[in-house]
């Protein structure tokens, strides 16, 4: 049986000041009831009872500050049932309980209507499901107190006994299903994920887009052939560590299976001079600081976000045998996380961002990838994605169309090759660009046309 | 909307409802205004200011404290060839006239196989936010959305104040305006020339990518503010201002919804029955397969409109609980 | 104020380090390419180039870059500039 002691109120708490007694010795308590009220240095806080009992003895008296823990009041057992109405506060009551006919001037049950409890205890009592004119108070004057409810509603609760399971084969194993919203079914049929390998779930507890997507991004990067002889053949290797977490492997495994099975890539490819751009650059890179300097990825993203915006036919998604143009452009950009992870997020609207900011979109965005730290909006945006393999030392990408996008541009090395210029011939930097196209959405045609409105615009950096 | 080109001038939704009455009332001889204090007064909510100075007792017509009245000598100019303007002070009064405005206005086209019908107006104001407690402050405009045969719209913005009376006017049956009490000091640029607007669609009011606000009339700059909010962290909402309640334009904030995958209904009616509950129901008929999230409504606590100005705070659809509701579909 | 060879290599194994934050710069032999050894992309490597330039504070331009590819061409590099 636990006394009533100075309860910590606060974090910072050691001791507190009693200011009054909102009870009397010999008073009976129900856990919940205020008992005392507490002066903390902050502010007077009402202190109610954790536990049933009668107040035996007050220990400290109003004005006293004690530490945290000390005893206040101690308290007695309740050796009644909790239905009995206290006698002493009635006026002309009986001293005992009714046992024979009541009493004519004995204390009789006032019927509790709910007319008599305040709005608030009423909605808790109907919250709770507990009727009041069933209960007698234990209250002043008998009436009904937020205690006498809950304990009425604790009492008539079903009693916590785990039910008879029936004994069905495999139940003990079987998995709960699991909560998804119809949208998430939809992007797990189309994007090939497995939604049972889908372990985040949302806030709610069913999985939303976001898991579906994030499942669907986090990948693993196809392993780069081994350069040739590049080992004696006596020395043993260690077999391949494999890359990537379960879960993501399959996703990736499965998306990109998907793509190859269902999406008729075409292919169309050419090779751009980049001397234009990188004396450009060049040029402009002179005035700028380390920290503001353009990369050609950047340029290379501008330009064909650009282009994008020319040809919206690439850049939106094959969804229920249709295509569906994209709101505006969002690059998604193939990023290859150290550990051999990929994932290919957005730079939002990219044709409207400068040549800057682009750029510095691009760091933020690379930054965050390999940190782990992108917005599902990134993730879920890309309307047409963009692969640079350029400095992995690749001439040429001819990349897998990420679903449910229709295009993919691959980005290779930038390589200086022999060039025909006005009748002579010459050194170029040169770029290998590479467009993947679903054939259901777009034909060769219109993939050619793209590469060739982003050679166009390569050679005018200018006005990138 | 403005241009370089196009002149503008600061006004408020009062005055823009102004011009709007004393165009229609300029430019067609049937066209008469007719309601309590319209005249002298000049309207409860000064909206027809000068009116009767202007444009004399015919057609600027004060009418005894009787709406059911008055309404039903609206329908009756109406049928007879007018086209009549008339003004309940507000939607906690029509309910005397309901019978006229539900038996008569809206079913007399109906009931007559078609030889009658009834061109009349009906503005009101509606809402509550002005500490005009329990009988004055009902939101009422969902009941009437429920109702066929009539028009419902409810125009949140400056150029709709200015621009739905003209073709309300010119539609041969019955279209109830709504006016939100807390608009009608809204002041903002209005185009010089700013004219008739459609009055069949839903607009987008701001564009966003993370979910769907839909809300109308004083609703709206609650929610406009509520997407402001959530685009500080990173939360693009789409704001669709529904501007008619009947017949709804479900195309537009189903397409939004379908691009989004997730909603918000913001409406100051009280929630069981609400407008909000008939626009979430052809939300999930028709984006079913395309939602992330159930559809969640922001309404007004279903108590009378307390009088205490925090306790009627507390009871309407405030900012804080459209940015939460937000959230929570975008988890 | 000079840059010592000796400081030079430590700011390049910094700024190294800060990219590939497990690299062992010191056993790289001086002359290897450093962009292949620790696989630095063109953000990498620009990343690379701004850690340096704000540590030594020595200005390194686009046309530096070929001189920049080996431990070594960095360590003369800055140790030219700073004199």
């Amino acid at each position: 049986m636990a006394d009533f002691t100075m309860p910590s109120l606060g974090a910072d708490m050691d001791a507190g000041t009693l200011v009054e007694w909102l009870v009397r010795e010999g008073d009976t308590v129900h856990r919940g009831d205020p008992m005392a009220v507490v002066d903390t240095d902050k502010s007077a806080i009402e202190v109610e009872s954790f536990d049933d009992g009668v107040v035996e003895r007050f220990l400290v008296e109003p004005g006293a500050r004690v530490a945290v823990g000390t005893t206040l009041a101690s308290l007695a057992p309740l050796d009644d049932a909790p239905t009995k109405v206290p006698a002493a506060r009635s006026p002309g009551a009986a001293t005992t309980p009714a046992a024979g006919p009541p009493a004519r001037h004995g204390h009789h049950r006032r019927p509790h209507t709910p007319r008599a409890a305040p709005p608030p205890l009423r909605h808790h009592a109907a919250e709770l499901g507990v009727d009041l004119t069933t209960l007698a108070g234990s209250g002043p004057d008998g009436t009904v107190t937020r205690a006498d409810v809950d304990r009425a509603a604790r009492a008539s609760a079903p009693s916590p006994l785990p039910l008879q399971r029936r004994a069905e084969p495999g139940a003990a194993t079987r998995p709960r299903p699991r909560r998804a919203s119809p949208y998430a079914r939809r992007l797990a049929a189309e994007l090939g994920v497995d939604l049972a390998s889908v372990t985040e779930v949302g806030g709610d507890g069913a999985v939303h887009a976001a898991q579906v997507l994030g499942a669907a991004s986090t990948a693993v990067a196809p392993v780069p052939p081994p350069p040739p002889a590049a080992t004696s053949p006596a020395r043993v290797e260690p077999p391949p560590k494999p890359r990537g977490t379960g879960a993501s492997r399959t996703t990736i495994a499965a998306l990109m299976s998907r793509a190859k099975r269902e999406i008729p890539h075409y292919y169309v490819a050419t090779t751009v001079d980049l001397g234009p751009l990188t004396e450009w650059l060049r040029r402009s890179n002179r005035e700028r600081g380390v920290s503001e300097r353009i990369l050609p990825a950047a340029a290379l993203l501008k330009a064909t976000a650009l282009t994008a915006r020319d040809h919206p036919e690439l850049n939106g998604f094959w969804v229920d045998r249709a295509f569906v143009p994209g709101d505006d452009v969002h690059l998604g950009v193939a990023v290859h996380v150290r550990g051999g992870a990929l994932v290919a997020p957005a730079i939002h609207r990219t044709a409207d961002l400068t040549l800057p900011e682009v750029m510095a979109a691009l760091r933020d965005l690379v930054a965050r990838a390999r940190s782990g730290r992108l917005r599902r909006a990134e993730l879920a945006d890309p309307t047409l994605t963009v692969t640079d393999l350029g400095d992995q030392g690749v001439e040429e990408v001819i990349g897998v169309i990420y679903p449910p996008q229709v295009a993919l541009l691959g980005i290779g090395r930038v390589v200086e090759r022999p060039w025909a210029m006005d009748g002579l011939i010459g050194v170029r930097p040169t770029v290998r660009l590479t467009l993947s196209g679903d054939h259901r959405a777009t034909d060769g045609a219109a993939g050619a046309r793209f590469l060739n409105t982003l050679e166009e615009r390569l050679q005018h950096p200018e006005a990138l | 909307m403005t241009s370089a080109t196009v002149a503008v001038r600061e006004t408020t939704y009062r005055e823009a409802m102004r011009d709007a009455l004393r165009e229609a009332l300029a430019e067609d001889e049937r066209v008469f205004l007719m309601g309590e204090d319209v005249g002298r007064y000049g309207g409860c909510f000064a909206v027809s200011l000068g009116l009767l100075e202007e444009f004399g007792p015919e057609r600027v017509r004060d009418t005894p404290l009787s709406e059911s009245g008055f309404v039903g000598a609206g329908v009756g100019a109406a049928i007879a060839g007018m086209r009549p303007i008339v003004e309940i002070m507000t939607v906690n009064f029509s309910l005397l006239a309901l019978d006229q405005i539900l038996n008569n206005a809206a079913t007399l086209q109906h009931m007559s196989g078609g030889q009658v019908h009834v061109p009349l107006v009906i503005r009101m104001t509606t809402g509550a936010g002005r500490q005009l407690a329990a009988q004055h402050s009902h939101s009422l405009e969902g009941w009437y959305a429920h109702i066929p045969g009539i028009k419902v719209l409810a125009p949140a913005t400056l150029e709709d104040a200015r621009g739905m009376l003209g073709p309300a006017l010119e539609d041969p049956d019955p279209v109830l305006l709504f006016e939100h009490g807390t608009l009608y000091n809204a002041s903002g640029p209005l185009a010089e020339d700013a004219g008739p607007v459609d009055i069949q669609r839903a607009v987008v009011r701001r564009q966003g990518r993370d979910l769907t606000l839909i809300s109308y009339g004083g609703s709206l700059p609650k929610t406009l503010a509520a997407a402001e909010t959530l685009a500080a962290d990173g939360i693009e909402a789409e704001v669709v201002d529904l501007r008619v309640l009947r017949p709804l334009d479900d195309a537009t904030f189903t397409e939004s919804v379908r691009r989004t995958h997730r909603a918000v209904v913001v409406d100051e009616g009280w929630r069981s029955g609400s407008l909000s509950a008939e626009v979430s129901a052809r939300i999930t008929e028709q984006c079913f397969y395309d939602l992330d999230s159930p559809v969640l409504r922001v309404c007004s606590a279903e108590v009378p409109m307390p009088y205490a100005r925090h306790l009627e705070e507390a009871a309407l659809p405030q900012p804080e609980a459209i940015v939460a509701a937000a959230r929570a579909v975008v988890g | 104020m000079t840059i010592t060879p000796e400081q030079a290599r430590e700011m390049v194994a910094r700024a190294v380090r800060r990219i590939v934050p497990d690299a062992d710069v010191g056993s790289v032999p001086d002359r290897a390419d450093l962009r292949r050894t620790f696989e630095l992309d063109s953000l990498d490597f620009l990343s690379f180039v701004e850690l340096l330039v704000k540590e030594s504070g020595v200005r390194l331009d686009e046309d530096d870059y070929p001189d920049l590819a080996t431990v070594a061409g960095c360590a003369d590099l800055l140790a030219r500039r700073s004199a």
